[in-house]
């Protein structure tokens, strides 16, 4: 696997995300902070799973939860915010919208622990 | 917070249970860490078992102050539980 620093990867997911509607956090810190976690997990794992959730250590498993999740657009929906903080939205960039409010767990228990 | 145990199931990758551990240290509470992405077979197991007990989803951070449950950080319900 190909190393990468924080500052490639942050570039790579920001012109992947943008376009998307995805911005990161304006907290650079947080975000380089979380970015560090994903490359460890990346290399622990082999992907890049959500730093804030247990790996299940299989791919397949864990692929609702490989950065970005699949909650991801429901949380910035409802939020303004991914349940790390990672990505937000814009109005959230803009202090429209509350940044103290916890973001709830929307993987459902059932998807937690893998069977066996 | 003197004779209050305070226990914090962490991942040690996650930015939550980082913050509420700076939170705890800021405020010199004296707590007991895990971080279960760090443990491996039964330990593992164990310590998940542990978690869903308090917090049937098993996320992280989950705190247990006394007898109350904090899941996320929380800022006020940590001060709150732990009276400061």
């Amino acid at each position: 696997m190909t190393t990468m620093t924080v500052d490639q990867l942050y570039e790579m997911l920001r012109k992947a995300q943008e376009p998307k509607g995805f911005f990161f956090n304006k907290d650079r810190q947080q975000v380089l902070r979380l970015l560090q976690s994903l490359l460890i997990n990346r290399e622990r794992y082999g992907y890049m799973c959500c730093p804030c959730r247990l790996s299940a250590e299989d791919r397949e498993w864990d692929r609702d939860i490989t950065c970005p999740c699949v909650y991801r657009a429901a949380d910035v929906a409802e939020y303004g915010s991914c349940y790390c903080g990672l990505y937000v939205s814009p109005a959230w960039n803009e202090g429209k919208l509350p940044t103290d409010v916890y973001i709830p767990e929307r993987r459902p228990v059932e998807k937690m622990f893998k069977p066996g | 917070m003197e004779g209050c145990d305070v226990m914090l199931y962490a991942l040690s990758t996650c930015i939550h249970c980082q913050n509420t551990k700076e939170f705890l240290n800021k405020c010199g509470v004296d707590y007991k860490c895990v971080e279960i992405d760090k443990l491996t077979g039964e330990e593992r197991q164990k310590v998940i078992e542990e978690v869903k007990q308090h917090n049937p989803k098993c996320s992280f951070p989950t705190i247990l102050i006394g007898d109350k449950v904090i899941v996320g950080f929380r800022e006020d319900e940590l001060k709150e539980a732990l009276k400061l």
